[in-house]
């Protein structure tokens, strides 16, 4: 399947995986926006009374800036940097303890599986994002939350998908032949999982971890823009939660609606093009045909 | 068709189980962190204004009473329950002596009404459209759908309510930027011409709502459509001479619909977590935006009672969703549950 090895490999194998090569180029210039960009724009523009305030996009600030003098140029490099930051956070202990847990499940079964599919099961149906509310909402000191406490907070929940996609995964392949021979050449039980059934699900687990970012992203978005977390410091969530809250619409400011709006879809949009990729490349088979 | 008795009482027992879980967390949460929620009522009561010194005391012990905290923590917990499953769910802080019962059916209509049509409308729509991008024998023209509906799918409703607002509120002036119905208008259900107002606020979040879904919708069902049409049974139809509309209903859309419906069943809560986020872009008086209004008052007895609330209707939901499936498919078996 593969064209050529080494780069001209890859950039052969993207040409016909484009939903791939797309995702990674946004989210690719997505984390240089938010970090390459934060070595020219100091972050003090990120916070009030840094810049005059409700200045429509000009060549001082190119963003334009808030109605508390908030310069959104650095905001959306900073709060791309953090919402990033919190979604990779969360989804990094999500698809760890997801992976562990999955496979310890899927592969040895027992009391342990029975247990942890029924935590599973019950957390599927409560909404994930309640829960978080819920959760974020009764912590000590709300607004100094950091980064990491509110990336903490989200893995509450983001190991629980991908415990039931990697679980459903190796209880797929448990049988396979290539298995059975493991056994049979007398590999333990953790040999078989590192050395036979995780290479084999790579393109799962980073399904997986995809999705596991993408929820970690969304759930710290909809905690911020509810007034949940650090409301000083310029994450996303927290700039969507400033504009409703001086009503950017009715003063038409549509600079500042824009801001957010359109890194927020880059990011989802990148993920849905990463995930779409990822599946195909899990799944050649079900190449799509039209 | 019919539904083993079994596998009934199975599913309503893990619904017993959720509602468990979730009163639970709600009982622990609150006991896990490090501060006196009772403490903090009235000094949030008296900050407002609406207590003086002397009354703290008295509130403070009939709060204390209410919640049972003088008593061990076991007999706390199996209070709570006890409360939490007769929907008891006690009073809010900020517009005592309101009760959280009360609060909730005040909004959950609102809610209901423009959530439940457009859910349904975004997935009847959804499913034809992305059956007709699946299905090969239709006009090429269809495909050009995709791009703008996978992008709709994966943008989250709340973000796209934002872009509506502006463009089709603010700016067209086509819609009301906020609210359910005008200020200047009489509140009288039985009014066809307030029944519109209300109507025509609901809108802009419900269009919110189904623009996401219909993406969402669309790409799943083009995806089942290829499948399908790869199917055995297809190509046996097709040999018998059969036409275009009989197979794209009867054996196309018939065979994908089992998966979407699940998948309702699955995203059911995200659609409610979408919605609380768009009511509270709009101002919406539903019961969304009233649990963003207690966050920021942090107005804790009237969001863990909302949330409860809405745990108990998204598991009840996914419970019928559930039974329904032998009505849609007969190949269906619950041996396995």
């Amino acid at each position: 399947m593969h064209r050529g090895r080494g780069f001209r490999g890859f950039l052969n194998y993207i040409r016909r995986n484009p939903a791939f090569g797309g995702g990674l180029v946004l989210l690719l210039a997505l984390f240089l926006f938010s970090t390459v960009a934060g070595l020219f724009v100091p972050k003090e523009g990120a916070y009030p009374l840094a810049a005059m305030p409700k200045q429509p996009p000009s060549a001082e600030f190119p963003f334009g800036t808030d109605s508390v003098g908030r310069d959104l140029l650095p905001t959306a490099i900073y709060g791309t940097r953090m919402t990033l930051s919190i979604g990779m956070i969360a989804g990094a202990i999500g698809l760890g303890v997801g992976t562990v847990l999955g496979f310890m499940t899927g592969y040895f079964g027992g009391v342990f599986d029975t247990v942890v599919k029924f935590f599973v099961d019950v957390l599927m149906t409560i909404p994930s994002f309640l829960l978080l509310i819920t959760i974020a909402s009764s912590v000590p000191n709300p607004e100094d939350m950091s980064v990491v406490r509110m990336a903490l907070i989200l893995s509450i929940v983001s190991w629980v998908q991908p415990t039931r996609a990697i679980r459903a995964q190796v209880l797929s392949m448990r049988e396979r032949a290539f298995v059975m021979m493991a056994k049979l050449s007398g590999m333990s039980g953790m040999e078989i999982i590192i050395k036979e059934l995780m290479p084999n699900l790579m393109p799962y687990l980073a399904i997986s971890l995809a999705g596991a970012v993408n929820g970690g992203v969304l759930g710290s978005l909809g905690l911020q823009t509810l007034g949940i977390g650090n409301l000083r410091e310029p994450s996303l969530g927290m700039t969507i939660y400033w504009l409703r809250y001086y009503n950017a619409f009715l003063q038409g400011y549509w600079w500042w609606i824009v801001e957010p709006v359109v890194v927020i879809a880059m990011i989802f949009i990148a993920f849905l093009l990463l995930s779409i990729g990822l599946d195909e490349f899990a799944n050649p088979r079900t190449r799509r045909t039209v | 068709m019919r539904i083993p008795l079994s596998y009934v009482i199975k599913r309503v027992g893990f619904l017993v189980a959720v509602l468990f879980t979730a009163a639970t967390i709600n009982f622990l949460i609150p006991k896990l962190a490090p501060r006196d929620p009772v403490q903090e009522m009235i000094q949030q009561k008296i900050a407002s204004g609406g207590l003086t010194s002397e009354g703290a005391q008295e509130f403070g012990d009939s709060l204390r009473e209410l919640y049972g905290l003088d008593k061990p923590l076991w007999q706390q917990y199996l209070t709570y329950i006890w409360n939490t499953m007769r929907f008891n769910l006690g009073y809010s802080i900020i517009n005592y002596p309101q009760r959280v019962s009360f609060i909730i059916g005040q909004t959950v209509f609102w809610t209901l009404g423009f959530v439940a049509t457009s859910t349904v409308l975004a997935f009847a729509i959804g499913t034809v459209v992305g059956a007709l991008v699946g299905w090969s024998k239709t006009s090429k023209w269809f495909s050009w759908l995709m791009p703008p509906l996978a992008m709709f799918s994966a943008v989250p409703a709340f973000i796209l309510a934002l872009v509506l607002i502006y463009v089709l509120a603010f700016k067209a002036q086509w819609f009301p930027l906020r609210g359910g119905f005008s200020a200047t208008i009489d509140k009288n259900w039985a009014d066809p011409k307030f029944l519109l107002d209300v109507a025509h606020h609901a809108l802009l979040p419900g269009l919110s709502m189904l623009l996401v879904g219909v993406g969402g919708w669309s790409l799943g069902m083009r995806a089942m459509m290829v499948t399908v049409e790869g199917a055995d049974y297809m190509t046996f139809a097709e040999a018998k001479g059969l036409k275009g509309p009989r197979l794209f209903f009867r054996y196309a859309l018939r065979n994908t619909l089992l998966p979407q419906v699940t998948a309702l069943a699955m995203r059911l809560g995200l659609i409610v977590s979408g919605a609380t986020l768009v009511e509270t872009m709009f101002s919406y008086p539903g019961i969304g935006n009233r649990l963003g209004g207690a966050i920021r008052a942090l107005d804790y007895p009237v969001i863990y009672g909302i949330v409860f609330f809405l745990v108990v209707g998204i598991a009840v939901a996914t419970l019928i969703v559930d039974l329904m499936y032998p009505l849609l498919d007969p190949r269906i078996s619950y041996s396995g549950g």
